[in-house]
């Protein structure tokens, strides 16, 4: 091989030496940092990681939502129309919390309470999280509900 | 009659910009100079068109037309002239005008200003961007009109407002801003495309090409800066980026875009890596248009999860296969033929910038990856994934420092034959100045933090030291400094900012959520947060409450805040209004939550150490870039001096 090949096989070598371990650490990162989506259902069935986070998705239970007058600790549920699970959170709840609207909230499972560290609900009053909008496709909510009427319609957001 | 005459010069604008295709690329082929000289006219006549399209949008909304769909979904009596006007942009089908309108200017400065350029090369040029152009009117004719009228019976009487987030100064420039990134790298496809059908690439192409694509990039810089800041103030919260989905469709293509003015760099100076600028040019612009894509269509979860419209995103999809796959067959076809002369020593500026494209690249896979696994796992039909900030804080700096150190030892290595040993004083001491500097920085004035930051303040001052090294140096020895040597200087000290400023928000922030009642104080650090009162607030469009928060510092009053939570009246939509004090070296923040019973309202106080910086750096790079741009060597050359610099430059 002459000088500038050698040369220019090293170079080849060492870019691909490079995105391979790049790639390992992303694919190493990701086995831990990525989250994944539960509903009530799957919980109740204790389908959900014991010890680790994840996504919990739903529609929070009209008349479920109780504050201690005075801190920041909120109590609610959040159902999927067949089961249902409870939450804590003690941070600030985004403006478009609603009772009878969806949410999703980040955190892990503590003596059958799912303790939230982060609760989305995005801007626009219409959305409802596309996990949600499937879970619940998946388990229809009786016909009276009137926020789960249509759940499919209601995917997607602002303009 | 005026949104009417709006879509007739849509349609035409279609029509002209398919002639514009036809006219550029087959006229050159054939090189009939007729049709070639068709081509400008097309143009000019095209951006008169679109021109007419989006001044009738405008036109529609500052005259309250509700009975024209769009208007009515985005526009109400109360809101004020100044959003009324921005609000074209504000949703779906005016973004894209905004968008078309934005290319057309664009090839309306192409046109103007590439009269010295061979004439079958600019037609190809203008064809291409003729051809992009034809794709978004049929777009926007297909399936997003923003001409539809509401039927006659049913006019409301008032609309339904614009999007109260949207409803702010910066968000009101950040698109236009933002789609000038973008579609100005439809500038270098274009040009990367012309090259590749004229078979000829060579250093004064990279040299007409270098000036579009830098000035892209500034604008790009600028406008996702804006949207970061917008994000910071507006959504609430605090915090400047989110790894969200469209936050990440618009980084993509800078850091592409990053990868290639520097890669054209090396093209022009040494007629190198032809191929690859060529493969990143057709990237940038596939990225910008896969942005588009992601946040357009509706695929993504996001903040901006923009309206979802199965048909919009399989026609951009559609589009997307057509531009980028025929990009790639061409250069699948054509890119072999371009050979660059081998030979560049390891330690060149030469391979400092190839391993500084690597990275770059590497950093945008690894972006993609993060953004598209969850869409990708949808489609498999696994179990729905999401990948948080936490995954990208975790994967981005490892690639990004190792490139910052790159960049700290390469900006000294000259071309081709650069030895590390010719620079080593400069190396070493730069070096040795930014660890000390660091060092003290980080435990001086703010004490242990994240091991990553450190490493990023170090790095971030070796990049600012280094690349003041050549400068000074000239300065002394009183030689003169190119505009585009000034330009290279002040973006790298912008890059050095960026991360230092990034590094310490990352990791000296405070934040904290806490109930608070009148009189009550959160204290953080030396500085705490007394809350004094609340009251209600009347707005135009809204009404809320406003409580006034005074920070102290070491027990002295330094500042007061006014957070605001805003009821708008027609969308129903709660607001948060920070509270924002900018200091020289920390923002003071304060957002208001709700009313938590027992006079107490939750509030979320935060410390953001140079956060402001974050900004300031884009907006240095943009300036850098600005300059670099317009160096002399870019103006006032006709081709006959091009050739004999290019001769002089080949001997």
């Amino acid at each position: 091989m002459t000088p500038a090949r050698q040369k220019r096989l090293l170079l080849v070598l060492g870019i691909v030496l490079g995105v391979g371990v790049a790639a390992f650490l992303a694919m190493q990162a990701f086995r831990s940092n990525v989250m994944f989506f539960f509903d009530p259902t799957e919980v109740a069935a204790g389908k959900a990681p014991k010890d680790d986070r994840f996504r919990l998705g739903g529609m929070v239970v009209k008349g479920s939502l109780m504050k201690t007058p005075g801190t920041l600790d909120v109590k609610f549920q959040v159902t999927d129309f067949k089961s249902t699970v409870p939450v804590t959170y003690d941070k600030i709840l985004p403006d478009l919390f609603r009772e009878g609207q969806g949410v999703v909230a980040h955190g892990r499972m503590h003596d059958g309470v799912f303790v939230a560290d982060e609760v989305l609900a995005k801007h626009d009053e219409k959305y409802m999280p596309p996990e949600v909008a499937k879970s619940l496709k998946d388990h229809p909510p009786p016909p009276t509900t009137q926020a789960g009427a249509s759940p499919t319609a209601q995917t997607g957001g602002a303009q | 009659m005026i949104p009417e005459l709006g879509r007739f010069a849509l349609v035409l604008a279609l029509i002209l910009s398919g002639l514009q295709a036809v006219f550029g690329i087959v006229g050159a082929g054939r090189s009939d100079e007729r049709w070639m000289a068709a081509v400008r006219p097309a143009v000019a006549g095209q951006f008169v068109l679109v021109s007419t399209a989006i001044g009738a949008l405008i036109y529609a909304f500052v005259t309250f037309d509700f009975s024209v769909f769009y208007v009515a979904s985005n526009s109400n009596s109360a809101l004020p002239t100044f959003y009324r006007v921005a609000a074209v942009w504000g949703a779906h089908e005016g973004s894209l005008l905004l968008w078309a309108w934005i290319l057309a200017a664009w090839t309306l400065a192409v046109a103007a200003l590439s009269r010295q350029l061979p004439a079958s090369f600019a037609s190809r040029v203008m064809g291409v961007l003729g051809i992009v152009s034809f794709g978004f009117f049929l777009f926007m004719l297909c399936t997003s009109d923003p001409f539809v009228r509401v039927p006659m019976d049913r006019i409301p009487a008032d609309g339904r407002d614009l999007n109260p987030v949207l409803q702010d100064p910066a968000l009101a420039i950040h698109p236009p801003l933002l789609y000038t990134g973008y579609v100005g790298f439809a500038v270098a496809f274009a040009f990367a495309c012309a090259a590749m059908l004229e078979g000829k690439l060579d250093q004064v192409w990279a040299r007409w090409t270098r000036p579009w694509t830098t000035f892209a990039w500034c604008f790009l810089s600028v406008g996702i800066a804006l949207g970061s800041w917008w994000a910071y103030y507006e959504l609430g919260w605090g915090g400047y980026w989110f790894w969200d989905p469209v936050e990440n469709a618009s980084f993509m293509p800078w850091l592409v875009g990053t990868a290639l003015i520097h890669s054209l760099a090396v093209t022009e100076k040494r007629g190198l890596f032809k191929s690859w600028t060529l493969l990143l040019a057709i990237l940038a612009f596939s990225l910008s248009l896969l942005g588009t894509f992601l946040v357009r269509s509706g695929v993504l979860v996001s903040v901006h999860s923009f309206a979802a419209d199965p048909s919009r995103g399989m026609f951009i999809l559609g589009f997307l296969v057509v531009m980028i796959g025929g990009a790639l067959t061409l250069y699948a076809w054509r890119a072999r033929e371009l050979k660059s002369p081998a030979g560049f020593e390891g330690t060149s500026r030469d391979a400092f910038l190839l391993y500084n494209n690597i990275f770059l690249v590497i950093a945008a896979i690894v972006v993609f990856i993060g953004t598209l696994a969850p869409l990708v796992n949808d489609a498999l039909g696994m179990r729905a994934i999401s990948v948080g900030p936490k995954w990208f804080t975790i994967t981005f700096p490892v690639i990004m420092l190792p490139l910052l150190a790159l960049v700290a030892i390469g900006i000294h290595a000259a071309w081709k034959r650069g030895r590390l040993a010719d620079s080593r004083n400069r190396i070493v001491a730069g070096c040795a100045i930014a660890l000390l500097a660091g060092l003290l920085v980080v435990y001086g004035a703010y004490g242990p933090g994240k091991f990553l930051s450190v490493v990023g303040i170090v790095c971030g001052i070796w990049v600012i030291v280094s690349s003041l090294f050549d400068p000074v140096d000239r300065i002394r020895r009183k030689l003169s400094l190119s505009r585009a040597v000034i330009g290279m200087t002040i973006a790298h000290l912008g890059l050095g900012v960026g991360v230092i400023a990034i590094s310490t928000v990352e990791s000296y922030t405070v934040e904290r959520d806490v109930a608070l009642g009148p009189g009550e104080s959160l204290s953080m650090g030396r500085y705490s947060y007394r809350f004094d009162s609340i009251g209600p607030v009347d707005g135009p469009n809204y009404e809320g409450v406003r409580a006034q928060i005074t920070v102290l510092r070491d027990g002295r009053p330094v500042t007061v805040l006014h957070p605001e939570k805003r009821n708008y009246w027609v969308q129903r939509q709660t607001m948060t209004e920070a509270g924002i004090d900018s200091r020289w070296n920390t923002d003071l923040f304060v957002a208001l939550g709700e009313d938590l019973g027992a006079g107490r309202w939750s509030v979320r106080a935060q410390l953001r150490p140079l956060v402001d910086y974050v900004w300031l750096a884009a907006a240095i790079m943009a300036l850098g870039g600005a300059l670099a741009a317009t160096d002399r060597r870019y103006r006032t050359r006709s081709v006959a001096s091009e050739a004999a610099v290019t001769a002089a430059e080949a001997t």
